[in-house]
């Protein structure tokens, strides 16, 4: 259990999400594992085990920008940061990614830690938001779940910071009123921190044509480590595959990224063995991309800003609700087609949708979801594709920004 | 609830008490509480009751919820039993007005329980009586959903199965000659009633988060999941996984298996879907002209475990089980194991006919299989071959392959079942997440949850399949929607910790403890088929007992693995 906390905590500290001093990371079988000295606070904490039938809990302060974007979310004087309550009192949060919208729900978010309102929002929901600062989350199986919850819960807020945000500086230019000063002054010191959390040099990745089955794995092993050092997905969520010999080497469903060593299935494209159960849930798309359009390799990654510009449409009056599953639009950003599909093979699903728009650009964005591209000879071309991607929404989002902040007639 | 008593002939309606619904839901937990000292007597005494118990969610929209639980003392194991069946049954008996059904008593003939909105009386199964599943089957069209037992049940197999709608059982552990003991042939069931919901608006959103999770797990609805191939998808994996039981676990590895297949049954017996009422899943595998297709346990251990890569024996022998009301898995294994401990090598034909011997008790030999493997071992001085855990045989899931359901197998409460923690789940399937299936870390914890959720699932009564999608969160949220009480994970699962401490100390009682939690002995002694990629080794008994000894004191039991009061 040591193992696995110090191995979390790694993945936390290196994908800018939380440092080690304001963590705390239990987690027990017959006994309890700390990474913090068992003081009064670690034991009146561990408390939440007799309470929960779990197996790790995590609780920690996020790193910037994350730190005061929760902050800013859980405020009560935002209007511009929706917030519901549920029947049993407690308030939440709901962004509208997919990742929330399909394992979250939504996230509670509780004024004040006490392990009674802890464990009461934690027993309906995965991942918690306490006193405007810190995530606690909890792990059944593995502390990964926990990892996993927060980090999911960074990405998700990020989101909905970012889109809210951008919401509500065009309510502003279409009521032809001022930004809250102060709202716009923490908005533009969140904008500045981004450079905190921004990717160092990008990778570079083997090209040409794979020789042999073990080259295919390396190569896959290569690109699963670049998407996340590129801050392209987070370690947990995203896929990968490359067609080889006859079948499609794919990363198995729950795999991290950059852990791909052992988590990948060889499935052969004529369907005679059913090993690719356990690959990723987008095995589907990923084999009709490659029927529609003859390409080898397929990256899916989640780049933040690709998956809000997606969610901004510019039918304001659109009164529909379920855009994320279908939509009557043809819509795209800068060129890059966005297309609606849930996750899996549902009648929604994103295999119906993606496939077909892959066929021009190589690249297509999942409405609330994430980027999907593909090359023909190696993932060089489908790496470079997903970063430009990514930056072309980011530029997209900041020009709308600041265009919509700047004074009207300007 | 309903409540017949066969000795005498009386039909009894009751109200089902608060408490039970409150304090164990419904299906399993609901049965196992209302068997209370009742579990005490032989499994054939005629105090003894069968219990088919629905739950809370059944005959909602509630996604996989149209089960039930049957439960009673199992002839085999001697363990309070449980079995969660699917196909109308569960659904129909609650619009029938009902949500438990308690039989005692023995009949002096043979006899039909006919149950119909709120009625429910006996009539003589007259020429039914002597006849196997399929012929009951066919007399009974018309009459609505049924539950019945075939020539097995009847002449008290001690692994017998009382098979349900022609497709489905209540397979493991002998329920169907308890239900033969009563002789009670058959229970038919008509209702059209409607099941109330608190809060129907909340009910759909719930039911809208359920599926999206059910569509986005590649184990329900991918390309190579459970609905497209049944269970017999698991058939390839557990192969490429080197776990899979062969020559009577004395292999892991059998070379034959890609012959049964999921893909091979898809397209020798060009499958369509079907499955139990209310299930968007349809794992259930059916072929041309209405054969239903084995499942992954039955396939393999029809196949590997008894070095068979035949298909149509295996489907045959499916058949043979079906018709008999036998269980495949306690069938298959019992004949692997005196292949083992005469030194045969059985041919198709050979299998076939044993098996048949077995299920009609048509020979000395075959009735003395028909008490299971376990006391037939026992019986020819090697019970150590016995390849099962409280007398019931394994399934098909090696243990040296996956340590979390080597501790499983050890402590579930009716014995060798893979379903009461499904440790596969994230050893091998990946969900929740994956864990290290060579590892007995932190899985005494794991073992412990996932044994008090699954008694939740097994009550409220869903489908275990649909966890590898969804968790309690949603269907939490679809139980509070259906009843108008708030329930949540944790609230659920503590009644699940009491349903599963009841049993173990109903098990107690009947003198089953901490010695039975235990594997048989080759698992520590003898490795599994290895290869260049994945060594596997005999497990390592002290880290096998010391995880036992950590599950005791995570379930708060004492050393000696006794549950005290609680």
């Amino acid at each position: 259990m040591e193992r696995l906390i110090e191995k979390y905590l790694a993945k936390l500290r290196q994908q800018h999400l939380a440092d080690g001093e304001r963590t705390l990371f239990l987690a027990v079988d017959a006994e309890l594992h700390s990474n913090q000295p068992c003081d009064a606070e670690v034991r009146a904490l561990s408390a939440v085990f007799d309470r929960m039938n779990i197996s790790s809990f995590l609780i920690a302060e996020p790193r910037e920008p994350y730190r005061t974007i929760l902050r800013e979310l859980t405020r009560t004087d935002r209007p511009m940061f929706p917030r519901s309550q549920g029947a049993d009192g407690i308030e939440s949060i709901t962004p509208m990614d997919c990742e929330t919208r399909t394992f979250f729900h939504d996230i509670p978010v509780l004024e004040r830690f006490t392990v009674d309102n802890v464990v009461m929002a934690l027993s309906r929901r995965k991942s918690v938001v306490v006193g405007g600062e810190r995530i606690a989350t909890y792990g059944v199986v593995t502390p990964e779940q926990a990892f996993v919850s927060f980090s999911s819960t960074c990405f998700s807020t990020f989101v909905a910071y970012f889109y809210d945000s951008l919401k509500y500086f065009e309510a502003c230019r279409v009521r032809e009123v001022e930004a809250e000063a102060e709202f716009a002054g923490v908005f533009d010191r969140v904008c500045a921190a981004l450079s905190d959390i921004a990717p160092g040099e990008m990778p570079c990745l083997a090209g040409g044509i794979p020789k042999d089955e073990d080259e295919v794995v390396r190569r896959l092993v290569e690109a699963g480590k670049a998407l996340v050092q590129a801050h392209l997905v987070d370690s947990y969520f995203g896929n990968i595959s490359y067609i080889f010999d006859g079948a499609a080497y794919i990363s198995q469903t729950g795999s991290s990224l950059d852990e791909l060593e052992t988590c990948i299935d060889r499935v052969p494209l004529d369907g005679t063995s059913s090993v690719g159960i356990t690959a990723s849930s987008e095995l589907s798309a990923h084999t009709s991309i490659y029927r529609e359009t003859g390409l080898s390799a397929i990256l899916h990654g989640h780049p933040k800003f690709s998956v809000i510009m997606s969610m901004d449409c510019p039918h304001r009056e659109c009164q529909r609700l379920d855009c994320f599953k279908s939509c009557p639009e043809k819509r795209s950003i800068s060129g890059i087609p966005i297309v609606p599909g849930e996750i899996g093979r549902g009648p929604t699903g994103l295999m119906h949708t993606v496939p077909p728009a892959m066929r021009d650009g190589h690249g297509v964005i999942v409405h609330g979801h994430g980027v999907f591209t593909a090359g023909a000879v190696d993932f060089r071309e489908p790496f470079d594709r997903l970063v430009e991607i990514e930056e072309r929404c980011r530029k997209a989002y900041f020009e709308k920004i600041a265009g919509l902040r700047r004074p009207a007639g300007q | 609830m309903l409540r017949v008593d066969l000795s005498n002939r009386e039909t009894i309606i009751a109200e089902t008490p608060e408490a039970l619904r409150r304090d164990y839901l419904g299906g399993r937990g609901t049965a196992v509480a209302m068997m209370g000292k009742r579990a005490a007597l032989s499994w054939d005494a005629p105090e003894m009751p069968l219990i088919i118990s629905t739950g809370p969610l059944v005959g909602t929209r509630a996604p996989t919820s149209g089960r039930a639980s049957v439960v009673s003392r199992s002839p085999l194991t001697g363990t309070v039993f449980d079995c969660s069946v699917g196909g109308r049954f569960g659904t129909v008996l609650k619009k029938a007005g009902f949500d438990t059904l308690e039989i005692t008593g023995v009949s002096g003939d043979w006899v039909v329980l006919r149950v119909e909105n709120g009625r429910a009386f006996l009539e003589s199964a007259g020429p039914l009586a002597g006849t196997n599943t399929a012929g009951v089957g066919r007399a009974l069209r018309g009459s609505g959903s049924w539950a019945a037992v075939g020539r097995s049940g009847e002449k008290g197999v001690r692994f017998a199965s009382i098979v349900v709608d022609g497709h489905y059982a209540a397979g493991r552990g002998g329920l169907g000659a308890v239900m033969g003991v009563k002789r009670l042939k058959a229970i038919t069931l008509k209702g059209d009633g409607t099941v109330a919901v608190a809060r129907p608006q909340e009910l759909q959103v719930a039911c809208e988060d359920i599926m999206r999770l059910l569509r986005a797990s590649p184990a329900i609805f991918g390309e190579f999941g459970l609905s497209e191939f049944g269970t017999a998808a698991l058939v390839d994996l557990i192969h490429a996984r080197r776990m899979e039981p062969t020559g009577n676990f004395r292999k892991t590895f059998f070379d034959g298996a890609s012959r049964y297949s999921g893909y091979a049954m898809k397209g020798a017996y060009d499958t369509r879907r079907a499955g139990c009422a209310g299930c968007p899943i349809l794992c259930k595998k059916v072929g041309r002209g209405g054969a239903a297709m084995p499942e992954f346990e039955t396939a393999s251990h029809f196949g590997a475990l008894n070095e068979c890569s035949d298909l149509g024996t295996i489907v045959e022998a499916n058949r043979i089980c079906n018709d008999y009301g036998l269980d495949t898995i306690s069938a298959a294994s019992t004949i692997a194991c005196h292949a083992e401990i005469e030194g045969l090598r059985l041919s198709p034909q050979s299998l076939l006919s044993l098996l048949e011997d077995i299920a009609d008790r048509r020979t000395p030999q075959g009735e003395a299989l028909g008490e299971g493997s376990y006391r037939y071992a026992l019986l020819k001085g090697c019970a150590q071959l016995s390849m099962s855990v409280k007398g019931l045989e394994l399934p098909a899931y090696d243990p040296r392959g996956a340590y979390g359901m080597a501790l499983a197998y050890a402590t579930s409460n009716r014995g060798g079942c893979h379903l009461r923690a499904y440790p596969i789940s994230h050893e091998i399937l990946r969900k929740p997440v994956a864990t290290d299936r060579f590892t007995f870390e932190g899985k005494a914890r794991i073992v412990k949850i996932a044994e008090d959720l699954n008694a939740v699932v097994d009550s409220l009564t869903a489908c275990k399949f649909a966890f590898f999608g969804a968790g309690l969160e949603e269907f939490a949220k679809a139980l509070t929607a259906v009843t108008g009480d708030v329930h949540d994970i944790q609230s659920l699962l503590r009644i699940g910790e009491r349903i599963w401490n009841l049993e173990r100390r109903v098990n107690e009682g009947n003198g089953i403890g901490k010695d039975q939690d235990d594997l048989p002995a080759r698992f520590f002694d003898e490795p599994g088929s290895s290869s260049v990629m994945t060594r596997v080794p005999p497990i390592d008994r002290k880290a096998f007992l010391s995880a036992r000894q950590n599950y005791y004191q995570i379930r708060g039991w004492s050393d000696c693995g006794c549950s005290g009061d609680g």
